[in-house]
Formats: structure tokens, sequence, C-alpha cells
């Protein structure tokens, strides 16, 4: 499946086992998006999350 | 309806993993993004679309504490429970409750003023390690080395808005060879050990920071403080840091959510699946 960055216009490939709450990176610009939900082979995404504070082990 | 609902913030391939040896093990396994489901603290009874069963895996340890806190209050079982996070998320009680049952922890003060803070370091003699009690993957760790460093620093931290980072958290310095250990702790038993090696450019040797994984082999001795330090924080899947020193292993950190994936590669061993197995004898309980 592909998605277009909204940054930079560049195709996104985003796997197709890939499950809601993923993160893809744009292979031109590096913008990580999460995947909202695919339906019908249509993947949605939304800018992912800044890193926070409190992330991590 | 899901016997096991794993509750996440971002799915990283440690959720993946889990998500899929799950499955594998027959266990009917659901994801549910908490970023996404606000909840009423009101209510009672267990909350609709989250299994009895949960296993808590947020990468925000704030997200993740709470969650567990308003779930368990409800009525589910979170691995690991809220209590657990809580000690491991913070390294102040962590090291007390470690310190307290007589596991070697490195000495450590803690200071509630920027000059009480470098009067305790220059007592501990430098180089000191400056932690925030709540971070992860070592951010805003530093090792100080002198008073001019000490003065610097903790005149940066003075000027965070998060009062917790003027509680001033200071660690000798243990000198040990340029790796650390980490164990993995599932249900009381040692599943698997590494070695985390410092990359070239960095004394730390977190896997987020560049550390590098390998094999290692642990003794009886090291095993059995692993096992006390998950016990006595009361968490069921951890991952647990330790040190070698002249004197022996010393126990620095216990991690309530852990991530495996360098843990995974360097050890051969199927730790989504081994935590996965727990969780089911649980479901099955």
């Amino acid at each position: 499946m592909k998605a277009k960055c909204k940054e930079c216009g560049a195709d996104i490939e985003v796997p197709d086992d890939a499950l809601p709450g993923e993160i893809v990176s744009c292979p031109d610009c590096g913008l990580e998006y999460e995947v909202v939900s695919i339906t019908h082979g249509k993947v949605e995404l939304k800018l992912a999350e800044d890193v926070g504070e409190d992330w991590g082990e | 309806m899901a016997e096991v609902t794993i509750i996440f913030d971002r799915l990283r391939w440690e959720e993946k993993v889990l998500y899929e040896k799950g499955r594998e093990l027959g266990l009917n396994v659901s994801l549910e993004d908490i970023k996404d489901r606000p909840l009423d603290i009101t209510k009672q009874g267990t909350v609709d679309g989250i299994a009895e069963v949960v296993l808590q895996r947020t990468i925000s340890h704030y997200r993740g504490l709470y969650y567990s806190a308003i779930l368990e209050s409800m009525g589910h079982t979170v691995i690991n429970s809220f209590i657990a996070s809580l000690l491991c998320g913070n390294k102040l009680l962590t090291t007390l409750l470690l310190a307290k049952n007589g596991i070697p922890t490195p000495k450590t003060s803690v200071a509630f003023s920027m000059d009480s803070a470098i009067k305790e370091m220059e007592q501990m003699g430098f180089p000191v390690v400056l932690k925030p009690i709540v971070g992860s993957w070592g951010r805003m760790i530093a090792r100080v080395n002198d008073h001019e460093q000490a003065e610097s620093i903790l005149e940066t931290r003075e000027l965070l808005t998060d009062p917790q980072q003027q509680i001033y958290y200071l660690q000798e310095y243990v000198k040990r060879p340029p790796r650390d250990i980490r164990g993995i702790v599932i249900n009381g038993k040692v599943f698997t050990t590494i070695y985390r090696y410092q990359p070239d450019d960095d004394w730390r040797t977190n896997i987020a920071r560049g550390g590098k994984a390998g094999v290692l082999k642990a003794d009886s001795e090291l095993e059995e403080l692993m096992i006390k330090s998950a016990q006595v924080v009361g968490a069921k899947v951890v991952g647990v840091d330790a040190m070698e020193t002249d004197e022996g292993y010393v126990i620095h950190e216990v991690n309530n959510n852990l991530e495996f994936k360098g843990a995974t590669e360097a050890s051969q061993k199927d730790i989504a699946k081994e935590i996965m197995g727990y969780i089911k004898e649980i479901v099955r309980k």
C-alpha cells in the first residue's frame, strides 16, 4: 500500500501487514506517521506524536 | 471476546510481536490504543472491549501508569501492575526498595536543593552520576566530573519547569567494564541475560542510545539478584540492569516496560513468546 507524505509529497510504502498504531516514515524527508486505519487496501495516516519526556524504558 | 488486551500508545516492534506470538499460542488477543480511549473513571465494572487480563505496553510512562490504576480499580488484572510500574518508573523509589532488601546497588544520595546537591557531590567525590528520578532511554543522565560542571548542569536543571527535575538523584560513578547487563525476568525466572556494550562515543549503554547487545550466560549469583529485584518491586515482566564491579554485581535499574528487540537478536531467545506464555497461564487459571 502507498500513501503520500504531506510534507514533501514522496510515496510512503506501508507494509501489507501494518496495524493501526504502527509508525511509518517518509523515505525522503523522514517525517513519521502513525497508521490510523486500513480499509479495503486504503491506508489512512496521521502525523505521529513527538517523542515525550516520559517515553521509553 | 478477547482473552487479553495489549494496551499501547505507539505500536512498536515489541507490541506487534507480542500480538503475533499471543495468537500463535492460541490466545484471543486484542490491541487497544489508549490515546484514543478515554475512560469514565466513576463507572464501576470492567471496561467494555478490554479483556479482563491486560498487558500494559505504552511507550509513555505516565499514560501506562494511570491507565493501569484505572483498569485495576475496575477489576482488570494488569501486567505489570500499577504499583510495580510506579516503583520501577521512579529511580528514587526503586533504589529505596533495593537497598532496604539488601540488594547491592550503587551508593546513592538524594538532595533537595542545588546548593546541597553540590555539597553532597563533593562529599561523595567526583565523578558523580546525576539522574532524573523519572526518565528513560538514558535521557538527561549526566556524568558530573567536577564542581564547575556540577554548577552548570544544576543551574540548567533549576530552570526546568517540572519540579521533579529539582529533586537531585546522585549516584556514585561505578567503575565497570564498558558494558552493563540486562536480565529479562518473567514470572520470577530469569529467561535470558545479555551484555549491553556502550558505543564508542557514549558512556551510557542504553540500546536506544546506540548500545550493542551481546551474549551472556549469567551465573546463579546474578540470577538470584535479578529475581529478587523483580520480586521487591512486585513486577512480573521486567528488565533488570546490573553492573559488574570489583566487589561483585550491583543492580541499578528495574524496567517495567522493557524493550527487547536487541535482547531477542543477541540471545536468539523468543522473549515475546515467553511473555505471552506467561500471560496465557494467567488467562487460563
